[in-house]
């Protein structure tokens, strides 16, 4: 496991550098961005079982937009604020990944 | 006539027995690069030295078509042996007989060994090879599972116990490998996950090999859950066999004493170390120029390797080691680090060993990622252990102590008995160039070459509080020693500390942030 030559990455540790190697791990790190709200993604993997609304839909606050089903239970997404559906991305019967992105919204302007 | 004719009806029935699940299973299980159940556990043991017990035990099942079948010794061989002539307990899950799968006459043999072992007081080596729950047997296998837990939890910090991962170890099995002290993976060998690839695949539609999802190297550089990697069969055991001598037999035990041995390290403990303290160095090597033989054992060597944890002998005795590694992350601690650290404390505080920390970092490490992880509850873990210990705690700082770590990296405020500081130790609330932005601000700011008084002002603070003699004269560090001395000062610290007592208060558990 030994490097023969290492090749040190400068590494910022609170307004200092220095010359170290990095871990595979710290490698897989995923860039943190805020959450978009208008993004509706799944929390948890599972499979669709209703899709309730289509691009171009107005929406009112707790209505139905899918039901899904995931470790055995169904969920079923409401709608979070008045808006429009502006895209739908999956379909009855979709295998979706944890944090897939399902629905794209659009907020009621004023 | 008819004793002779007993004896030879036993010997039958053993070789029976023994035999497993027979040739064509022995011959699958050795296509596979796999030792028999048998066999590793010789190969564990001193020669002739194994014992075995409950070879004759039948399973239980009756649904499925189960009371028909004969499973020898219900997939599991169970015995006493001992090691460096000293007595062990062992099990092995027969792979050839039913998939080492786990019913409830098979648990039962488990947790008799291992009942057997916390009242002798002697480690217990398991080795997992097991398709997981048989299924035939339904809560009953739960049931055997439940109770393998228990007493893994019974017997922890009691008696040593040690994990070897030489087959599938999956579902709820795995279970039994993580409250253990020490797990052993073997490369293409062992498996271990909760939800294997084929549910993956079809919950999720992610496509993942085995090997990738929990095999030898995950566990070892990605989850922490493994503790020894090995490339063979044959190499587990040489480090089942290396960890054993380090180690007592239980909780009321020190380590095997070995005769004293002087440092072989090729180089001067002088000339490891950049005096520039933005420049890595291997702290290994600092580790193998102060220990006998210049032996260390490392344990978890790929997983947060920005912090180095291990055994090696002080004057024939076992130490355990930790110290922050300049050469990965910059040695910062981060959750990982601090986790892996945290429980290697707790290990050698339960048995006995007493723990020297070489120190040099510069601090946690900063980002979203690391703060949302809980970089919070994680670090505390590192200080709760090192508080909690009462084992000799021997600390060196070589160069950067940088603010909580400089606290967590067993500073004398969480109880340390000695305190170290080389000459280029630098023990500071933070690094000379963040702390010069804060506290000269505003000289910076109205200067009329900012950066150039800025370089100064870093130059200033470095001066004045970037060394070990504030913190000497505070008491907070004991003495600041040259490197050439520091073996001699790590061996009569650990000297002066053989009869230590250390009485806290009695309560029934104090409660870690884990």
């Amino acid at each position: 496991m030994e490097e023969n030559k290492p090749k040190y990455e400068v590494f910022v540790v609170n307004t200092a550098q220095y010359y170290t190697l990095l871990t595979k791990k710290y490698g897989m790190r995923k860039k943190w961005q805020p959450a978009d709200l208008n993004e509706i993604r799944s929390f948890i993997p599972g499979t669709i079982l209703e899709v309730y609304v289509k691009p171009g839909d107005e929406v009112h606050v707790g209505e139905k937009l899918i039901k899904y089903e995931a470790m055995k239970m169904q969920t079923i997404l409401e709608m979070p604020f008045e808006g429009t559906v502006k895209e739908v991305l999956i379909a009855v019967g979709d295998k979706v990944r944890k944090d897939q992105l399902m629905i794209l919204l659009e907020e009621l302007a004023e | 006539m008819s004793l002779k004719r007993n004896i030879l009806d036993l010997r039958r029935r053993k070789k029976e027995a023994q035999q497993g699940g027979g040739e064509a299973a022995i011959g699958k299980q050795v296509a596979m690069g796999k030792k028999t159940a048998r066999e590793r556990i010789k190969a564990i043991l001193d020669e002739n030295s194994f014992h075995e017990y409950d070879l004759f035990v039948e399973h239980t099942g009756k649904d499925f078509d189960m009371e028909k079948k004969v499973l020898h010794g219900d997939g599991v061989i169970i015995g006493t042996g001992t090691m460096f002539n000293q007595p062990v307990c062992i099990y092995a899950q027969d792979f050839t007989v039913a998939g080492g799968s786990l019913g409830l006459m098979h648990a039962r043999k488990i947790t008799k060994i291992m009942d057997h072992a916390l009242k002798m007081r002697v480690p217990i080596i398991g080795i997992n090879d097991s398709g997981g729950a048989r299924i035939q047997e339904g809560v009953n296998s739960l049931a055997g599972y439940g109770e393998i837990f228990y007493r893994n939890t019974e017997a922890s910090g009691v008696i040593p116990q040690l994990s070897v991962i030489l087959g599938p170890c999956a579902g709820g099995a795995v279970y039994s490998p993580a409250l253990t002290d020490f797990v052993f993976v073997v490369e293409n060998i062992s498996k271990m996950f909760i939800t294997g690839p084929s549910v993956i695949k079809t919950v999720l539609g992610e496509e993942i090999s085995m090997e990738e999802l929990g095999g030898a190297l995950v566990h070892s550089e990605i989850t922490g859950n493994a503790h020894f990697y090995a490339l063979s069969e044959d190499e587990c055991f040489e480090q089942i066999k290396k960890l054993i001598s380090f180690i007592p037999w239980n909780n009321t035990q020190k380590a095997l004493r070995f005769p004293t041995q002087a440092p072989t390290f090729p180089v001067s403990i002088e000339d490891i170390v950049p005096s520039d303290p933005h420049y890595p160095y291997d702290i290994r090597d600092i580790i193998k120029a102060v220990s006998d033989s210049s032996d260390f054992f490392e344990i978890m060597e790929l997983f947060a390797r920005n912090i180095v944890i291990g055994f090696g002998r002080i004057a024939g005795n076992t130490v355990g080691y930790v110290a922050n590694q300049p050469m990965y992350l910059a040695g910062v601690l981060d959750c990982d680090s601090s986790d892996k650290a945290a429980r290697f404390i707790r290990y050698c505080d339960a048995f006995n060993i007493p723990i020297v920390t070489l120190e040099d970092m510069p601090g946690y490490l900063p980002g979203v990622d690391q703060e949302h992880a809980g970089v919070i509850r994680h670090g505390a873990k590192l200080l709760y252990a090192y508080s909690e210990a009462t084992v000799p705690k021997v600390t060196v700082i070589i160069r950067k102590a940088y603010g909580g770590g400089y606290i967590a990296m067993n500073s004398r405020h969480l109880g340390a008995d000695f305190v170290y500081a080389w000459p280029t130790a630098e023990i500071a609330v933070m690094g000379p160039e963040g702390a010069a932005n804060i506290v000269f601000r505003k000289e910076i700011d109205e200067a009329e070459n900012p950066a150039e008084m800025r370089k100064q002002k870093i130059q200033e603070y470095k001066d004045k509080f970037a060394n070990p003699f504030v913190a000497a004269s505070k008491g907070y560090i004991d003495e600041v020693i040259e490197p050439l001395e520091t073996r001699a000062r790590l061996i009569h610290s650990l000297e002066i500390s053989e009869h230590k007592v250390d009485k806290r208060p009695a309560k029934k558990h104090g409660i870690p942030p884990f």
